[in-house]
């Protein structure tokens, strides 16, 4: 069953690659040369492979907090919003709060998952108090986040002069690893012998993706061993049947949505406190938090499985951006194409029809497929 | 019916995936091809510069355009090798910079001064390589690998200044900038010294209603500043701020007032009401750094600042189409005197008291 699983996925990734191979000849690219660079540009060196990796560390977890959700019967469209609360507030705290290196980003992170949780805590609210469709508040809740951010980043004592973003966050809230070590003389001697490791190193690598690891384990966990798992899980399933038999829906709503919130909070702390250090005057939103319901998707909602996902999405905006200056690619173009490859990934369930489909010309059972 | 739809689903895949395969046969030919004229373009030594775009992109009627077509004309005149790389957020500055760097390129801009913190931390990891960086300024700070390009807004603006001054029959104008900083002030302050300018020509006092609208990117808010200032009787408003601008140029549509545009000729977006615009002309700037690139003289360590004199700043062509003729005579005069330092446009707050002082 499970390596059925897998082989549909890989053939819809398959799928995926030839229809956006369409795409990119009719737009007047060479398809092979076009996907060469992207995987040249995604495997080609070691740094790239960082930067892979750095891209896809905000997707995992912006991923599992739409997964998550959806466990319990949730859209959460608000990953996005989450997202900036998040990382505004780690901003803020990186920012304003003077504590020593390693208990300075822990307080950082737990503040932007809080606030986080916090906020999507309301979508959750009005869902279980007045029977608010979570759709629409998340969405609305996204703008808020944007404007509230905006607004917060506009103080004059947090704003830097002349730039329309917030003031660095200090070098003890910085989870690069070896951040300081990097640029050290010693540091930088090492380097110079070690080329690999200078390559590796030389983007913002952070522990952003290890805390990603481990907290999708933690969500597996909680969603398969866990009592509040099984009751969220439960709700999911059918809500009627949940409430008959004794579980509290409306504090399970808000407990999922809340949870949801922590994990993209987490995902844009991560962001601040490893890549960025700042939080912008945003024009309009990143697409952290919707890029995340791409990975869900890809991922079929499954936690652990939104770090391949991720990575894949995540690559192919890497290795994307390269076809810009090397072939003349326009966004637009590379933006159609990666649409469609994770629209046929994010389809299993037409590549499973298809083969039931072959299956059942064969005369055999339908359920074997299943 | 429910096996009709399926296997009409499976035909369509299967004539997709077809086309894909067909298609995919006919391109080797093409890589072949490609491989054998590569090397010939290879060996004649070629110059090639990239930019980095912020998230407006190649088209975004502004800046990023502007310089996009600059390094097209140094293309087309030079015979350099010229590339972008749009960013889709603030995170794609640092990888951008570096792709472009791997790809071997001899100088690499950054367009805007959202990218000047990438730029400096690319340019100091990475001193053999030469960057430039327009509207931002390192000051003394520029590394030796760096060249900032900046343009004297307020001396244009300073013009547009004028002609708002002249023609304004409530003797009110406005003024809706950006975010606040160094870059809208020179627009704003060289505007109000304009206005001032004019306004002692004609023996009158002359309202400068002033609003930033913190955004780059708000067309709704920019639309509410304008009509406001309209409705408390401008009747010409100069904007410096982005896409902020196309909801003034909005509101001036709407009530049939003026608008002033800028860094490009804003005239195509209401014909009617854009009286003149604030040319800021990103495209030369790149250009010229190009060109002395290619001569091998590298302005690096520095920051130049165009100006009139290098016809890098005006006013919009179409200005004749609704400035009348002696005005546009005065605007030439008084180019002149900007050009040979008669008049000194102030660009902020201090050197705007001070140029207050002079006019008096």
């Amino acid at each position: 069953m499970k390596q059925n699983k897998f082989m549909i996925t890989l053939i819809s990734i398959m799928f995926g690659l030839i229809i956006g191979g369409v795409v990119l000849l009719i737009a007047g690219f060479n398809p092979i040369e076009a996907y060469g660079i992207m995987l040249k540009g995604v495997f080609g060196n070691p740094k790239y492979i960082s930067w892979t990796i750095i891209r896809s560390t905000p997707l995992i977890l912006t991923g599992m907090s739409v997964a998550f959700a959806f466990r319990t019967g949730l859209f959460n469209i608000g990953a996005e919003g989450q997202f900036i609360i998040g990382s505004l507030v780690a901003t803020l705290v990186g920012y304003f709060f003077k504590l020593p290196p390693v208990i300075h980003p822990i307080v950082a992170i737990l503040a932007g998952c809080l606030a986080a949780a916090l906020w999507a805590g309301i979508a959750g609210l009005l869902k279980s108090k007045f029977g608010i469709n979570e759709v629409i508040t998340t969405i609305m809740l996204n703008w808020t986040a944007l404007y509230f951010s905006n607004y917060v980043v506009f103080w004059d004592k947090f704003k830097r002069p002349n730039r329309d973003a917030s003031q660095k966050i200090l070098e003890s809230a910085s989870i690069n690893i070896l951040g300081k070590w990097k640029t050290s003389e010693a540091g930088k001697a090492f380097l110079k012998t070690n080329t690999f490791l200078k390559d590796l190193l030389n983007p913002p690598l952070n522990y952003g993706f290890i805390i990603a690891i481990l907290v999708a384990i933690l969500i597996l966990y909680i969603l398969k061993h866990t009592t509040l798992g099984y009751q969220l899980k439960a709700v999911g399933h059918n809500k009627y049947a949940a409430e008959y038999g004794g579980i509290n829906i409306k504090k399970n709503i808000i407990v999922s949505m809340m949870i949801a919130g922590a994990l993209s909070g987490l995902a844009g702390a991560t962001q601040v406190l490893g890549v960025s250090r700042e939080t912008a005057i945003l024009a309009a939103m990143e697409g952290y938090g919707f890029d995340g319901i791409a990975v869900s998707l890809i991922a079929g909602n499954n936690p652990i499985a939104c770090i391949p996902a991720a990575l894949l999405f995540g690559g192919l905006k890497y290795g994307g951006g390269k076809l810009q200056s090397t072939i003349g690619a326009p966004l637009e173009v590379i933006n159609i194409t990666i649409g469609v490859i994770v629209f046929f990934i994010a389809m299993p369930k037409l590549i499973k029809m298809m083969t039931s489909f072959k299956v059942r010309k064969r005369g055999e059972k339908v359920e074997s497929i299943k | 019916m429910k096996k009709k739809l399926l296997s009409l689903l499976l035909i369509t895949v299967l004539v997709f995936s077809l086309v894909g395969c067909g298609k995919k046969a006919e391109t080797p030919v093409d890589t072949t091809d490609e491989g054998t004229e590569a090397p010939e373009t290879e060996t004649a030594e070629e110059i090639k510069v990239a930019m980095v775009t912020d998230e407006g992109g190649v088209h975004d009627q502004s800046f990023n355009q502007s310089a996009w077509e600059g390094l097209q004309q140094a293309e087309k005149d030079l015979g350099v090798k010229v590339s972008y790389k749009e960013s889709q957020q603030d995170a794609d500055f640092a990888p951008n910079f570096e792709s472009l760097l791997d790809e071997g390129n001899d100088l690499i801009w950054g367009i805007g001064f959202k990218l000047s913190d990438a730029v400096m931390d690319a340019a100091t990891a990475n001193p053999e390589q030469l960057y430039a960086i327009v509207d931002s300024s390192y000051g003394d700070n520029t590394p030796e690998n760096v060249v900032g390009v900046m343009f004297k807004a307020e001396q244009p603006s300073f013009l547009v200044g004028y002609i708002a001054g002249k023609m304004t029959k409530t003797d009110t104008v406005g003024f809706v900038g950006g975010i606040a900083g160094d870059i809208i002030w020179g627009f704003d302050y060289g505007y109000q010294a304009g206005v001032q300018y004019a306004a002692k020509e004609l023996g009158k006092e002359i309202k400068v209603l002033n609003q930033y609208a913190e955004s780059f990117s708000d067309v709704a808010k920019g639309k509410a500043i304008a009509t406001q200032m309209y409705q408390q009787g401008a009747d010409i408003v100069f904007h410096a701020s982005g896409d902020v601008g196309n909801g003034v140029i909005e509101a001036a549509k709407e009530q049939d007032k003026w608008a002033i545009g800028v860094d490009r000729d804003q005239n195509d977006l209401a014909p009617d009401n854009v009286l003149t615009s604030a040319i800021k002309r990103v495209d030369l700037g790149v250009y010229y750094v190009t060109e002395e690139l290619k001569k091998g003289d590298f302005p690096g360590g520095k920051t130049i600042t165009y100006g009139l004199e290098d016809g890098a700043v005006d006013i919009a062509p179409t200005s004749n189409k609704h400035v009348p003729e002696e005005i546009l005579k005065s605007v030439e005069d008084l180019k002149e005197k900007i050009i040979n330092g008669e008049i000194k446009v102030p660009y902020n707050e201090e050197t705007y008291n001070e140029y207050l002082e002079t006019i008096k």
